[in-house]
């Protein structure tokens, strides 16, 4: 009997070991990073000399593993430790980890992995450890062309990202963002395209006309952006795959502030006409058009809740900017921002419980979020000036950007990319060639 | 027109209040340092409430005809001011029939970028509204805004701000 109950007993502990393997919790600020080993990429001599070839990369293997360890660190849940301390070779770790040994570095998670040169094409596997629990997390291996081996490091961080905090990653993404140059006074501003960790850098358009304001299709490579091409002040739509793109709709004045509507399929910006600015939507299909809003104040920044309900936006009804919600149709028009100061560029946050604004108050401005109804308003950071904010696709990291007061002179200005956390902790600056302002998040470009 | 109105109020009394504020400070700074004093005073002297009165910025579409009309902080009303500077453009306007004209509307670098956009906007249909009120043909205006894009002085303080905050009258021909 007695037998038996020690047997029932361990058969429980069993399985609760297994499901209490390490988890980082996402929701609150993490001041304690998760200590992680990423032993670099194993990788056999062949391949390696193939990939040198093609990629001018010493060790491919050692490159998507410092790519990975870059992405754990700005997350800032995780504390990537040094590999001078590791004490297992790679290729052996990845067979099977001596846990006493990264247990002896402190480290928590492993990752482990192996890339290989196998018909042209770059096959990796990898495998996440819990090093407490001395278990496999993941095992996983995927092929594709050798180019697009820093995507490799970044899915594998979205991996790894989403076993440990149960949300889904964001680091497989792009910022399409407005390169800036020249003087305060007579900025030169092209559209420009980077990773989401600033690597594959390229300018979209030439700085021949004022650019402003990019915005992805979130379900696909199409942004839509302010131009003002031929002093014409237009919405457009660019394809950034083909490089075509097209004027959105026919209106006889300013048309700005696009973004796209969640099923990607229409537009919803504003038009400015008589000192009035209203808010439109335009179906890219049919090319119908159809007006929001009907108020002689200025109704603009719209952006969609993600199940295309609702929209919220900004106007001066009440005498100064707030933000309000409405049906998608214009109905319901609801004042939500009522705390001190003013209010502008809502945007709905992915997950749809929140959304992000930028406020003004006695002479700072501040990036915050609030629940949709207004409520639980959280100030993430306050600056002399900053704007702007566009969600990471998981709705966990927000990007906007900052510009610096000028002095007495009127010199010293420039203007940059920040990230901050939801909450409201790891602020940091986003490493653009240029200056930069208006960024926005792509989609996960693998799922 | 009758909320703008309203407006137009609330925003006096801020200004108001502001000065107040503003002067009691310049007081207590003079008694600490009068060169301070001194230079906040020259600041303030172009500028009644936030609206910039001087004349550096300033560009002529003729002798005696001022380019530019300036606005207060968040504000699309012509002051006394513009208006006289808009009436000599109407006038010089009638005079040249063949011209036509650009009305490039801005705000300065304090606000979002997109309502700036909308705000550059109200700012030229204002001034447009009034050279039409003085006989000048819509046909003859195309309205341009530039939001905070192009600000004609690149300062962070109330001064640049505004310079900044204006309506420019661009020949198009």
């Amino acid at each position: 009997m007695k037998f038996l109950i020690k047997l029932i007993f361990f058969l429980i502990l069993i399985p609760s070991k297994s499901f209490s393997l390490i988890e980082v919790d996402i929701t609150r600020g993490n001041l304690d990073p998760l200590p992680i080993a990423v032993s670099p990429l194993s990788i056999d001599e062949n391949s390696k000399q193939n990939f040198e070839k093609i990629l001018k990369k010493k060790n491919i293997g050692d490159e998507i593993s410092k790519i990975i360890e870059v992405n754990l660190k700005t997350s800032g849940l995780f504390n990537p430790l040094n590999r001078d301390a590791f004490l297992q070779a790679p290729d052996i770790a990845n067979l099977k980890p001596r846990f006493e040994d990264w247990n002896l570095i402190k480290a928590q998670a492993l990752i482990t992995g192996k890339v290989s040169y196998i018909n042209e094409k770059l096959r990796v596997e990898f495998r996440l450890w819990d090093v407490l629990a001395g278990k496999e997390m993941i095992a996983l291996a995927f092929t594709t062309v050798p180019t697009n081996w820093r995507r490799v490091g970044h899915i594998i961080t979205d991996k790894v990202y989403q076993r440990l905090t149960g949300e889904k990653g964001y680091f497989d993404t792009r910022i399409i963002y407005v390169a800036e140059e020249g003087p305060k006074t007579k900025r030169i501003k092209k559209l420009a395209i980077m990773d989401q960790d600033g690597a594959n850098n390229k300018f979209l358009t030439l700085g021949n006309e004022l650019v402003l304001t990019p915005r992805f299709n979130p379900t696909s490579q199409m942004v839509t952006y302010l131009s003002y091409f031929r002093n014409l002040p237009r919405v457009y739509l660019l394809d950034i795959e083909t490089g075509t793109q097209e004027v959105v709709g026919d209106f006889p004045g300013m048309t700005f502030a696009p973004r796209f509507s969640p099923d990607g399929k229409k537009i919803i910006m504003s038009f400015a006409k008589d000192g009035n600015s209203e808010i439109y939507t335009m179906d890219l299909e049919n090319r119908i058009v159809e007006k929001i809003t009907n108020h002689p104040s200025i109704d603009t920044s719209p952006s969609f809740s993600p199940d295309g309900k609702f929209i919220c936006f900004n106007s001066d009804r009440s005498g100064y900017q707030q933000i309000y919600v409405m049906k998608s149709d214009g109905s319901n028009v609801k004042r939500i921002s009522f705390g001190n100061g003013l209010y502008g560029t809502p945007v709905w946050s992915p997950r749809g419980d929140l959304i992000a604004f930028t406020k003004l108050h006695k002479g700072k401005f501040y990036i915050g979020v609030m629940r949709t109804d207004g409520s639980g308003e959280r100030l993430l950071t306050e600056n002399f000036y900053q704007e702007a904010p566009s969600w990471s696709p998981n709705g966990r990291v927000l990007i906007f950007y900052r510009e610096t007061k000028t002095d007495d002179k009127g010199e010293g200005f420039s203007a940059k990319l920040w990230s901050i956390d939801l909450t409201g902790y790891n602020e940091r600056m986003v490493n653009t060639p240029t200056d930069a302002s208006d960024p926005s998040w792509s989609s996960l470009l693998s799922n | 027109m009758k909320k703008l109105r309203i407006r137009n109020i609330d925003q006096g009394a801020i200004m108001k209040l502001n000065k107040i504020l503003k002067n009691t400070l310049l007081i207590v700074f003079a008694c600490f340092a009068l060169s301070a004093c001194a230079t906040s005073k020259k600041t303030t002297g172009q500028m009644q409430g936030d609206v910039y009165t001087g004349t550096d910025t300033v560009e002529y579409l003729a002798s005696g005809v001022p380019d530019r009309v300036f606005f207060a902080t968040n504000e699309s009303v012509l002051t006394t001011a513009s208006r006289e500077t808009l009436r000599k453009q109407a006038a010089y306007l009638r005079k040249n029939s063949k011209i036509t004209i650009v009305l490039e509307g801005h705000a300065d670098e304090r606000g979002t970028r997109e309502y700036n956009l909308a705000l550059g906007e109200r700012r030229a249909n204002a001034a447009k509204d009034y050279l039409m009120t003085y006989g000048i043909s819509s046909d003859r205006i195309s309205v341009l805004s530039y939001g905070k894009e192009r600000p004609v002085d690149s300062g962070s303080n109330p001064l640049a701000w505004s310079k900044n905050r204006r309506s420019v009258t661009v020949k198009a021909n």
